[in-house]
């Protein structure tokens, strides 16, 4: 099934929870924030959320800025 | 002791340090503390998925107050998403509004930043506007809730230093809000020149950041920044066209005979 994620598409084998596909991706959930079909989602929403067909993701992080 | 307040939260330091354009975000550690800062900006963007943890917080050490930017944002509502986003990381309330879409001289869109302060404000943000220095804008960001204003120097990344200086002046005398110079400042000097003139603050990033001696930078910003201070709290002596002399002129010379 296809997701897009930071915009570009992902293919994946069948639904995941959220949580489970930032350990397949090898991201630290730390200090990340999460935007689930446009909708910020809390860190405890995190293992609730199974990915579907056609989801969209932003998964962002804090970066150098002035 | 003088310390600056902005939402409700008291700093010592009167300088804010950027934390873009180093070659190795190793480096940050360093930089805050030889500047002596306490309010360090960040922006919020995509994750690299071939760097998943690269992440700026990692140098940034506990108890310093973080100022996330909407950088990027072209509108009020873009800046608004970002903002909601930046604290639902978790990295507290405070935003730095930057509403951009002129690519060549990255002049803030102060309408929209209005219209975007007006919002967050609302929502429970510790709002800090990057603007173009203008007085009727800072009295609107006042009205609407800012908690500081924050007008540029000169385009960011210029190093130009205070160019739009009589402006600023006048937004620091009336606007009842701490004002605190974001961008264009390039030297020590500038900052200082700044703060004497009664700004609460100073925020910069890519003086220090391309310097030869980046933390060496640091150190000078935070001396300097903190002398401006306090000769502005001092009172600046007035200045004259005509000299006045120092030294007592005991006149004894004049009285003898030739």
């Amino acid at each position: 099934m296809k997701i897009v994620v930071n915009g570009q598409e992902n293919f994946l084998e069948c639904s995941l929870p959220l949580l489970d596909f930032l350990q397949l991706k090898n991201i630290n959930p730390q200090n990340i924030v999460i935007e689930h079909n446009y909708a910020i989602v809390k860190r405890d929403g995190w293992s609730e959320i199974i990915l579907q067909e056609n989801d969209n993701l932003e998964i962002l992080a804090f970066v150098g800025g002035g | 002791m003088d310390k600056l307040t902005i939402g409700n939260v008291q700093l010592e330091s009167r300088l804010f340090v950027g934390t873009g354009k180093y070659g190795d975000d190793a480096l940050i550690p360093k930089i805050i503390e030889k500047s002596g800062s306490q309010a360090i900006t960040v922006a919020l963007r995509r994750i690299n998925f071939s760097n998943p943890n690269d992440n700026v917080l990692n140098h940034i050490p506990q108890g310093v107050q973080l100022l996330p930017n909407t950088s990027g944002a072209r509108n009020a509502e873009e800046a608004v998403r970002i903002a909601r986003l930046a604290r639902a990381a978790g990295c507290g309330n405070w935003i730095k509004i930057e509403v951009i879409s002129d690519n060549k001289y990255l002049l803030p869109d102060n309408f929209e930043t209005i219209k975007a302060t007006e919002i967050l404000s609302e929502e429970g943000f510790v709002v800090l506007p990057y603007i173009s220095p203008d007085l009727m804008v800072a009295k609107k960001l006042v009205e609407v809730g800012a908690a500081a204003v924050m007008p540029l120097g000169a385009p960011i990344g210029s190093n130009r230093g205070l160019k739009t200086k009589e402006l600023i002046r006048i937004l620091i005398e009336e606007i009842p809000l701490p004002v605190i110079v974001d961008a264009g400042i390039g030297k020590p000097s500038d900052a200082c020149e700044a703060m004497e003139m009664g700004a609460a603050a100073c925020l910069l990033n890519t003086a220090i950041a391309t310097a030869g001696n980046p933390i060496l930078m640091a150190e000078a910003f935070g001396q300097a920044v903190a002398a401006g201070r306090k000769a502005y709290l001092a009172g600046l002596g007035v200045s004259k066209i005509e000299a006045q002399a120092s030294s007592p002129l005991t006149g004894f010379l004049y009285g003898e005979k030739e």
